[in-house]
């Protein structure tokens, strides 16, 4: 079964596909120029230590977020 | 002239580019509209000379950030004959956008898939023939680092700026019905000529991350790496320092001081004590300042920079600043300059301003010419780079401080989004080419203040005239004695307070003031250094040194950047106060201690 769910909530290794962005225009322009758009899948590779930000894989990029960032991006498992 | 714009993204491999095609030869320079300067070089494209501008990476032309407002600005101001749009060839599915958004402004371009050598090895192939057809532009695969796909690139330039109209100077309007297609269109592109491997894995990049950015392994590494690089810095640069000091002793005993002795006495001491030992004193660390950059570009070109932000992030963002600001501070290791014009990538004033107020006091390496100076000089050589290393550590709990202290003022909900790109290794063309980049700069400085830091430290200490040099009736003996209230509680005398006073135009000026006032040079100096003073007091005025004032560059740079006069003074009074605070205690404290 497919549910939506906060990037947030995603463990180390799964891949979800992005489903709507919560954030404002300035750092949707950003998001997108680094790959992140909807309908693309992304996958979580690992969690920085002391609740730092999430590593993440979006087609050849990776990059990081943060978890208050990861909140505002609904993804479909 | 005609006029070339190179844009990219970041990490899409520009200034490589831009580095290979001036040649070196780039000037800083205003432009219209914009109030940064930009690099730009002129150069001979089908028998005429074109000028070629480095515009700063963005993401994108609509984005908030500072930079891409200058790419704006830019573009709304100055005619471009040709863009050169810059594109990484293994990002290009998300890369493209920015093309498409130049092409809806019918920009004239070329462009440049970079880093071929690396999409080829990741198993991607690009059509460019389709890509041209379908884009309207001619696309050429390229190796900036490598020096592959020149010779291509300049005849596919060179006839598109025949062919093309210039695009006039004129604003760059938001549209985001145009937005939405160029999504639809970025992935149909991508589908007709590109041919992407079923999974994509950097396997090297994987594997040393799964260390470097180890939850347990990943902070102890770091630190271990970055100990090592200081350690490495002082055991090559050291000797290095030596040779060049015995050098210019040797050429002073031998050629100078025979060669002027026909000179009245005055002029005499002026030219060798005063303007001979003051430079030669400063121009015998530059191999340890080269050495130090050497490392320094390895570093930032390996693509590690961007994993010590992810690993430092939480903390950082505890302090209100977040993984960017981390970047920035080991950066102004080099330089405090770069590092704060390397803000402009931030969009939140209060975080950019928290983090300018933090990074100059990153141990710079005109500092650490001063630390390496007086360490050699006061500590045995198995402890001088352990209280080197206690500096570096200086630095972190001085920026911890800070930022926790003015934290409330300059309050960010900056999101955080940074890019981990595959790890590299520069080529030894790239890290010669810097090295010799840091001499260049070493003899502009030396030749503005340097020179005249030490002429103005000679006068100081030689007036009035037939006066004992530096002794307590001359102007800096009656300037130190005038200070000295207020830094004998730290323990710093009045010799040392003259150099503190023109340590504030340039670090490098510190060591040269030494040696003018002390009128010695070379290991003598540091001989006589060590006979009057102790190491408590050497520590004292090494860490004053590190926190007070930066810099006049530094200032001015924190001028123009922030444009406030308000957080230029809080930036010249608080590292000012606090340096004050940290030196008298620990003076204060170790003698309590019986040291």
């Amino acid at each position: 079964m497919k549910i939506i769910q906060r990037l947030s909530e995603m463990k180390v290794g799964q891949i979800a596909t992005i489903q709507a962005f919560h954030v404002d225009t300035g750092f949707k322009y950003r998001l997108n120029g680094l790959g992140l758009r909807v309908g693309k899948k992304i996958e979580v590779v690992r969690h920085a230590p002391f609740t730092g930000p999430f590593q993440l894989r979006i087609g050849s990029t990776e990059l990081m977020l943060r978890k208050q960032d990861a909140d505002m991006i609904e993804v479909l498992m | 002239m005609k006029r070339i714009a190179l844009i990219g993204m970041p990490n899409a491999g520009k200034s490589t580019l831009f580095n290979r095609m001036s040649g070196g030869s780039a000037k800083v320079a205003n432009w219209p509209g914009v109030t940064v300067d930009l690099l730009s070089s002129k150069l001979l494209l089908d028998g005429g000379m074109v000028e070629i501008v480095d515009l700063p990476g963005i993401y994108d032309l609509h984005g908030f950030s500072d930079d891409e407002q200058v790419v704006r600005h830019f573009l709304a101001n100055n005619t471009v004959d040709l863009v050169l749009i810059v594109v990484n060839a293994s990002q290009i599915d998300r890369q493209l956008s920015l093309t498409l958004q130049l092409k809806s402004l019918n920009m004239p371009a070329v462009i440049l898939l970079n880093m071929a050598d690396e999409a080829k090895k990741l198993g991607i192939s690009i059509d460019t023939k389709k890509l041209s057809t379908e884009l309207g532009y001619s696309t050429l695969l390229l190796s900036a680092k490598y020096g592959q796909g020149y010779a291509e690139s300049y005849q596919a330039i060179e006839t598109t700026l025949r062919t093309s109209a210039a695009r006039p100077a004129r604003a760059i309007e938001e549209d985001f019905a145009v937005d939405k297609a160029m999504e639809t269109e970025l992935d149909n592109l991508v589908k007709h000529s590109v041919d992407f491997p079923a999974q994509i894995g950097n396997t090297i990049t994987e594997k040393i991350d799964s260390m470097a950015l180890h939850p347990v392994f990943g902070l102890p590494l770091f630190f271990g790496f970055m100990f090592m690089i200081f350690q490495a810095v002082y055991t090559i640069g050291g000797p290095l320092q030596e040779a060049m000091a015995w050098i210019f002793e040797t050429f002073r005993d031998i050629a100078l001081v025979p060669l002027l002795s026909g000179l009245p006495p005055l002029l005499n001491g002026f030219l060798i004590g005063g303007v001979f030992d003051g430079l030669a004193t400063v121009a015998s660390f530059v191999p340890i300042v080269i050495v130090f950059f050497l490392f320094m570009a390895f570093v930032e070109d390996s693509g590690y920079l961007s994993r010590a932000a992810f690993l430092m992030d939480a903390l950082m963002s505890r302090m209100g600043l977040d993984g960017r600001s981390f970047v920035m501070l080991l950066m102004g290791f080099g330089c405090n300059v770069p590092a704060l014009m390397g803000t402009r990538t931030m969009r939140s004033r209060g975080l950019r301003l928290l983090t300018m107020l933090v990074i100059p006091f990153s141990l710079c390496s005109a500092r650490l010419q001063v630390f390496v100076f007086m360490t050699t000089a006061l500590f045995a050589p198995q402890h001088a780079p352990i209280v080197l290393f206690s500096l570096y550590i200086m630095t972190f709990v001085v920026v911890i401080l800070t930022a926790l202290l003015f934290k409330g003022h300059f309050n960010s909900q900056e999101p955080f989004a940074l890019e981990l790109p595959p790890y590299r290794l520069p080529t030894y063309r790239q890290m010669l080419l810097r090295g010799w980049h840091e001499v260049g700069v070493f003899v502009k400085r030396a030749t503005k203040f340097i020179t005249i830091g030490v002429v103005m430290v000679w006068v100081l200490t030689n007036m009035p005239y037939g006066v004992e040099p530096a002794s307590a009736a001359s102007w800096s003996g009656i300037i130190g004695e005038f200070m000295s209230p207020v830094l004998s509680p730290a323990g710093i005398n009045p010799e040392l307070t003259i150099a503190l006073i023109f340590g504030f135009v340039a670090k490098e000026i510190v060591i040269g003031a030494l040696a003018v006032i002390y009128g010695l040079e070379g290991s003598a100096l540091m001989a006589g250094i060590a006979d009057q003073i102790d190491w408590v007091q050497a520590y004292s005025f090494m860490l004053f040194t590190l926190i007070y004032t930066p810099c006049l560059s530094t200032i001015a740079t924190l001028r123009t950047e922030a444009k406030s006069g308000w957080f230029t003074t809080v930036s010249l009074v608080w590292p000012l106060t606090l340096a004050w605070v940290v030196s008298a205690g620990f003076y204060q404290a170790a003698r309590f201690l019986g040291y």
